[in-house]
């Protein structure tokens, strides 16, 4: 009896079901499109350009798991890009960076929170009007992009973690590494953070406590406003975070940085396992989700459908898919329930 | 040991704006008792629960909790929780996608980290103890009601709870499943817990309880121990009647026509919120359905006009088979239904009474077909004048009418689309004394012109007045049938608490 297997919960299931077909997808382009897919390379470059969405999309699963919403991440990662590389090219501390990109982040996160919890306004227009000062101010420090100068910066943006016997054997016959780069690391320690705050610490329980029921939550005794202001928080730093990685990646700050990274992190929340009506996900399957999202535009583009649209249209349609399926699953499981 | 007193409520009075919700209850509870808490609706059973779990402050009087010092400050559900207060409302308060053990252990304590192996271990225990299928690991959506329900009492016993409020906790569960719940219920009792248990079910209050605590208006009627209390006296004192005062009053003289043909008739007719049931009715027949709140009269009647989702059974109009499972099918079968509770089902509060009035008219027409505007002119006028509605004109947002002129265009609407039989649930509740006097005419005079009528109603004087017949239902079953010189109040209530002889 106690080593008997429990069923999986919806969480579990419906990352296993991402993951699933995250592996699936790729074996299928491994086997019919070949070249690149088959190099360890081209997971690292998928991990290299969008380790800023993997961040951002972390700290928006919190938000969904907790039963709300924020789209603001994306025009707050583009403030903090801007914010850092002026400060930075005005011969700026690194370490005072840093601390900026963070303020930032959370400054954003601490008035989403107190608006939303304490206010109870809903949280689509709070982030909505979050996202639009956000462009706005990005756009005030700087209409024209900007460089970064910042040497020492430079210098850490180049370092990349080289795994020789990942690498492949380029056409002149050098052995090319495996390269990644440090926001890559930086990204996973977020999702591994997130995962065991999500799991084993109280506040995390109570945010899944919150998104299934929340007059629940305060009937069992939980501190709901404090434990939605702490989503919103959780999700502004990681904002900040993706903003400094993102700046990391391109080097350069533009108005247009992370333009509808809210929505491709929103997709991969949802494709990942993580339900908009709250109380079920978690960042393991949004990181597959981010993968899956971000693979199947790959697959796009080397099949040779190079206009932009196509990648939007598959978007759509990956997203359509994943919500169909859930939704069917999620009820199945219901059906099978009401019965036994 | 079984007579200590564990919670006592002294001189509790609430008042909300308006209406006088408690006034000077006074309550106690022994341990390891039951203790039921009845009343009809608005009598103040769920206001003294929420006084009590620190829902809403009172406003007068007094809680002492043994084993706290003085009076005990309850002023929020987790105040009542700590000092060991647990309830279980009839919503199920636990989260679904959460497991077992964490439901039981989530919003307690003070630790930062989960510890989820000793959760689950702990967890596990309870459960065996108490007898509750559940697994520590399973998420709770995969549990039936009644073990959802369990767990929650499971939480309130490990917190160590000296009172746990059941409240209307056997509403959505099957009779086995009650069955579990009560022999966890006298498995607490045993252990010294003081259960409260409010309940619309005669049946299940003697079946469990110790005691009684009657409230009527607000008022406290009463306790007593349950074998002082014959199931048709409960009845009467959660009513207010003295039986031989009820004895006293004659009836009426009774419209009384079963000899029409039958217009409509239903065989185990049931629906997602009712029971198989047999019903028919003649033409020209004024019916009625009664019984307590929560008896399943409403939705018995809602089946028959398809309101609830109709699950099975046959159904014949004019002593043609038919198929009613939605609104539109009754009504084109002459079925008309004016609902209970008319602010959420039947009117439109912005639109003018004129409009609300040619509503059910213009939808069996079909939208494809409108009435002219001068059609429904000459309808309002008709029925404004024919049912004396007092309003200002008949483009006046129906909003702003009072509640018995509202009504009167609900009916009015309904008369409009000549329906051969007509369902009125609580059509007289909340108006003024006056307008129900002329809504019940208005009743027997449509039976005189052959329209068959279902009517409810709350009081009983009321449904004895115009009904010649009633169907007597009591936990979702109908238990009884009156007509002719049984119908009085005594055999009512007597049929209502069990057939008991007074």
């Amino acid at each position: 009896m106690k080593t008997r297997r429990e069923p999986l919960t919806d969480t579990q299931l419906l990352m296993t079901i991402t993951i699933c077909i995250f592996i699936a997808m790729y074996a299928l382009a491994m086997i019919f499109l070949g070249g690149g897919f088959l190099r360890a390379q081209q997971i690292f470059d998928l991990l290299n350009d969008n380790a800023p969405l993997i961040i951002v999309a972390c700290g928006l699963t919190v938000v969904m798991i907790g039963g709300g919403i924020d789209i603001s991440v994306g025009g707050v990662t583009s403030l903090v890009v801007m914010s850092c590389v002026l400060y930075l090219n005005a011969d700026g501390n690194l370490f005072v960076s840093m601390l900026l990109a963070l303020g930032i982040g959370l400054a954003f996160g601490a008035v989403h929170g107190l608006l939303v919890s304490y206010l109870e306004i809903q949280p689509f227009i709070v982030t909505l009007a979050g996202m639009f000062f956000a462009r706005g101010m990005t756009t005030i420090l700087s209409v024209n992009p900007q460089k970064l100068t910042h040497e020492g910066l430079n210098a850490i943006r180049s370092i990349k973690l080289e795994i020789p016997w990942l690498g492949y054997v380029a056409k002149n016959g050098n052995l090319i590494p495996g390269r990644i780069e440090l926001g890559v690391l930086i990204a996973l320690l977020c999702v591994i953070v997130i995962f065991l705050v999500l799991k084993y610490l109280r506040l995390g329980r109570n945010f899944y406590a919150l998104g299934g029921n929340q007059q629940s939550a305060l009937m069992l005794g939980i501190n709901v406003k404090k434990t939605r202001f702490m989503t919103y928080l959780i999700s502004g730093l990681l904002s900040g975070i993706a903003g400094f990685v993102f700046m990391m990646h391109t080097g350069a700050g533009n108005a247009t940085n992370a333009a509808g990274a809210e929505m491709n992190a929103i997709a991969s929340s949802i494709i990942g396992g993580t339900l908009l009506s709250g109380g079920v996900g978690n960042v393991i399957g949004t990181f597959f989700g981010t993968l899956t999202l971000t693979t199947i535009k790959k697959i796009v583009v080397t099949s040779g459908l190079k206009d932009p649209w196509w990648q939007s249209i598959t978007t759509g349609a990956m997203l359509l898919f994943f919500i169909v399926l859930q939704s069917i699953v999620l009820s199945r499981r219901g059906k099978s329930r009401a019965k036994g | 040991m079984p007579n200590e007193t564990v919670l006592t409520m002294r001189g509790i009075c609430k008042q909300f704006p308006g209406v006088r919700a408690l006034h000077n209850v006074d309550f106690s509870l022994r341990k390891g008792e039951i203790h039921a808490l009845m009343g009809e609706n608005g009598a103040g059973k769920s206001t003294l629960i929420k006084v009590l779990t620190g829902v809403y402050g009172k406003d007068a009087g007094s809680i002492h909790l043994d084993g706290v010092e003085g009076e005990a400050n309850i002023h929020s559900p987790q105040d009542a929780q700590n000092i060991g207060i647990a309830t279980v409302y009839q919503e199920i308060t636990l989260c679904p996608n959460l497991t077992v053990a964490e439901n039981m252990y989530i919003g307690r304590g003070a630790s930062f980290l989960v510890r989820r192996k000793e959760y689950e271990k702990k967890a596990g225990q309870i459960l065996e103890n108490l007898g509750i299928p559940a697994r520590p690991r399973q998420q709770l959506a995969s549990c039936s009601l009644a073990v959802q329900q369990m767990v929650a009492i499971a939480r309130a016993v490990d917190m160590q709870c000296k009172v746990l409020i059941l409240d209307e906790p056997t509403s959505s569960l099957d009779d086995k499943e009650v069955q579990m719940l009560f022999s966890l219920m006298r498995d607490l009792k045993a252990r010294g817990v003081g259960i409260i248990f409010v309940t619309h079910f005669l049946e299940q209050v003697y079946e469990v309880c110790d005691r009684i605590t009657v409230l009527r208006n607000g008022e406290l009627v009463g306790a007593y121990r349950i074998e002082e209390l014959p199931q048709v006296q409960l009845v009467a004192k959660m009513m207010g009647k003295d039986l031989d005062e009820l004895n006293s009053m004659n009836a009426f003289e009774r419209w009384n026509r079963t000899d029409g043909p039958v217009v409509y008739e239903a065989r185990q007719l049931s629906s997602s919120e009712s029971r198989p049931f047999d019903f028919q009715i003649h033409r020209g027949e004024v019916n009625g359905f009664t019984g307590l709140l929560g008896s399943g009269r409403s939705e018995s009647v809602r089946a028959i006009f398809g309101a609830d989702h109709v699950t099975g059974g046959q159904v014949k109009v004019d002593g043609k088979p038919v198929r009613i499972t939605r609104p539109i099918e009754a009504m084109k079968h002459g079925i008309g239904y004016l609902p209970e509770d008319r602010k959420r089902d039947g009117i439109i509060a912005d639109l003018s009474v004129r409009e609300n009035i040619i509503l059910a008219l213009q939808v069996m027409k079909g939208f494809f077909r409108p009435l002219s505007r001068a059609e429904a002119e000459k309808f309002a006028d008709e029925y404004i004048q024919a049912l004396n509605i007092k309003t200002a004109s008949k483009d006046t947002p129906i909003g702003s009418l009072s509640g018995g002129n509202q009504q009167k265009v609900i009916l009015a609407r309904w008369l409009l689309t000549h329906p051969d039989y007509l369902i009125l649930d609580e059509p007289t509740r909340g108006i003024d004394v006056g307008t129900k006097l002329e809504i019940q005419k208005l009743v027997l005079k449509l039976a005189e012109d052959n329209v068959s009528i279902t009517f409810i109603s709350s009081e009983i004087e009321e449904m004895l007045r115009t009904c010649s017949r009633l169907i007597v239902m009591r936990d979702r079953n109908i238990v009884g049938e009156l007509t002719g010189d049984d119908l009085t109040q005594t055999r009512v209530m007597q049929t209502i608490a069990g057939g008991e002889a007074s």
